[in-house]
């Protein structure tokens, strides 16, 4: 069997990435993007799950009814998340304290069912493990950019709450303490209006490439 | 789109556009003789964020600048937006107001006629979330309060000072809100007491008073040219006063009068600028009762038990989500029928 690795990545990461193209999961990408930290702690928490998930599903696939498949996923991955969440409430408490919610509710992340329904079930676990960790890259790119751009704006700062993972680390103060603090960008309404300007930016990259591959000049 | 009849001579946009800047002219004056120039280099600020906004915007679409430049609308909004803001807001402030409104309020949902939302007040929502304690920066007129001159006024929104402590205050809606809050322990606060301590003036706050006036000045000019129609400014001013009417005699030591309310905060210019947009209000002339019905109602509940000191922007916002609803089910009949579209069982599909 030969498995496309470099294809599986593009699609994980760019073509079909969970937040900006398939948007599914949106649900914890609007929630815990208003800082950076939280964001990509959350993304990286789903990255595993997914991974293990996938790789899972793809090694018991043989032995899973068709006809019950999706309750026998489900299992699979509400045990991974429950050693998960229970690993990060002995290790890195400060942080599952922020995350709260979030870490168990990863389990009903269409996204995670997404891969194992779509790909895991179908393919073998090496490549169904690159899938699971390459569609949580790409959902771990969007939520750095969104948990940045959301806590830069809003805030003023990078990076706040790293001392949550990092003893030793302090948040960065980007911008001048005069900042007034732009609330919006925290607040949900901002999470909707900037993920809308990432999927724009996405699809406006996308449209140029298309029109630049095509020999038309980009539409005016 | 409008309900029949449909042959009529219809006014170009600019000249609407013109008549509604030159209606909210009388209030813009008023404003500026009780609380200073202030309110000026507000509409100066927002007026050149809003065309420099425009101008980029469709130079990004394609479109040619000129007859949406001239056209006035962007103006218009600009004005609203600046009427709606304390001001000795910094100037950073409105010119971001002002930018949302044109880029995301109206241009990113299509332009002018195509923004199912009110772009100054969406710009005004986004504000008051954003920058809540900037925004209950109000000035104070009247005995006792000294009114920032020009270069006060200038240091104050374009030199990055804040010192606001004695010529700014909490406006009558805002005091009332936060007084009728009571402290915890003592006695729930009189509604005359509170209203008393809050520089309220003869009905709803020094200057603020005259200065709706002068709005309803305005509006009824644009009533009477037949620039706006009677029904959004009647019902809506008309509702407000029942449905405030009715908590106060209901319960009078906890209520604002009917009275207050009407003039109070943005209620008149609501009533003839906001509500009355052609764009994002509804356009049928039962729809435009309901919509404005809807607006005051909402407006005294957001009020009264809401989270913010005036409810005129929120109403307004949640008001033009339902207007396809309303525009749909309250079509006209027909001639010849004797129900309109939407009752006899027709969709949008089978006209």
């Amino acid at each position: 069997m030969n498995v496309d690795f470099k294809e599986i990545a593009v699609r994980g990461i760019w073509r079909q990435n969970t937040g900006l193209v398939q948007l599914l999961g949106l649900c914890p990408i609007l929630a815990v993007s208003n800082e950076l930290v939280n964001g990509v702690s959350l993304a990286l928490a789903t990255v595993l799950v997914m991974t293990l998930s996938s790789a899972t599903v793809a090694a018991l696939r043989g032995f899973i009814p068709h006809e019950i498949r999706i309750p026998v996923f489900m299992l699979i991955i509400a045990t991974l998340v429950t050693v998960l969440e229970m690993a990060m409430h002995a290790w890195l408490h400060a942080l599952h304290q922020v995350l709260g919610i979030f870490l168990p509710l990863i389990v009903t992340n269409c996204i995670v069912l997404a891969r194992v329904e779509a790909f895991a079930a179908k393919n073998g676990p090496v490549a169904a493990a690159w899938d699971g960790a390459m569609m949580g890259v790409g959902l771990v790119l969007v939520l750095a950019v969104l948990g940045g751009a959301r806590e830069l704006l809003g805030a003023g700062t990078l990076f706040n709450g790293i001392e949550r993972i990092l003893p030793a680390a302090q948040p960065w103060r980007v911008l001048p303490d005069a900042y007034p603090g732009f609330l919006l960008a925290i607040l949900p309404p901002g999470a909707f209006i900037l993920l809308g300007v990432l999927i724009a930016a996405r699809n406006a990259i996308v449209m140029r490439r298309t029109s630049q591959a095509a020999g038309v000049p980009a539409a005016a | 789109m409008s309900g029949a009849p449909y042959l009529h001579r219809a006014r170009s946009v600019p000249v609407i556009m013109l008549w509604v800047l030159a209606a909210l002219l009388p209030g813009i004056v008023v404003h500026a003789g009780f609380f200073g120039p202030g309110i000026l280099m507000q509409l100066v600020v927002s007026s050149l964020a809003a065309l420099v906004a425009e101008s980029a915007v469709l130079a990004l679409r394609g479109q040619r600048l000129a007859p949406a430049l001239s056209d006035g609308s962007a103006l218009v909004t600009a004005f609203l937006l600046a009427l709606c803001l304390p001001p000795l807001s910094p100037w950073w402030l409105t010119a971001l107001g002002s930018v949302f409104a044109i880029v995301v309020a109206k241009h990113l949902y299509g332009g002018l006629g195509q923004n199912p939302f009110n772009p100054a007040m969406a710009a005004y929502a986004m504000l008051i979330v954003a920058f809540p304690a900037l925004m209950s920066q109000w000035p104070l007129a009247g005995e006792g309060h000294q009114v920032a001159g020009f270069g006060e006024s200038w240091r104050l929104v374009f030199g990055g000072e804040r010192a606001l402590d004695g010529i700014t205050g909490a406006t009558p809606l805002d005091a009332l809100r936060t007084g009728m809050r009571g402290l915890p322990g003592a006695a729930p606060p009189q509604i005359s007491t509170v209203m008393a301590g809050s520089g309220l003036g003869v009905i709803a706050g020094v200057g603020w008073e005259w200065v709706a006036a002068a709005y309803a000045l305005g509006g009824l000019l644009l009533v009477a040219l037949r620039v706006i129609s009677w029904h959004v400014p009647t019902t809506f001013l008309v509702v407000l006063a029942l449905i405030s009417a009715l908590f106060w005699m209901v319960d009078p030591a906890s209520h604002a009068p009917p009275w207050f309310h009407v003039v109070a905060g943005g209620s008149m210019l609501g009533a003839f600028f906001v509500a009355t947009d052609p764009v994002s209000g509804a356009s049928t002339p039962r729809g435009k009762c309901l919509f404005a019905a809807g607006i005051a109602v909402l407006t005294y509940l957001i009020r009264v038990f809401g989270a913010f000191p005036d409810g005129i922007a929120f109403a307004t916002l949640i008001m033009n989500l339902c207007v396809p609803i309303i525009d749909r089910t309250t079509q006209p009949p027909i001639f010849g029928h004797k129900q309109g579209p939407a009752r006899r069982g027709l969709r949008q599909g089978d006209r």
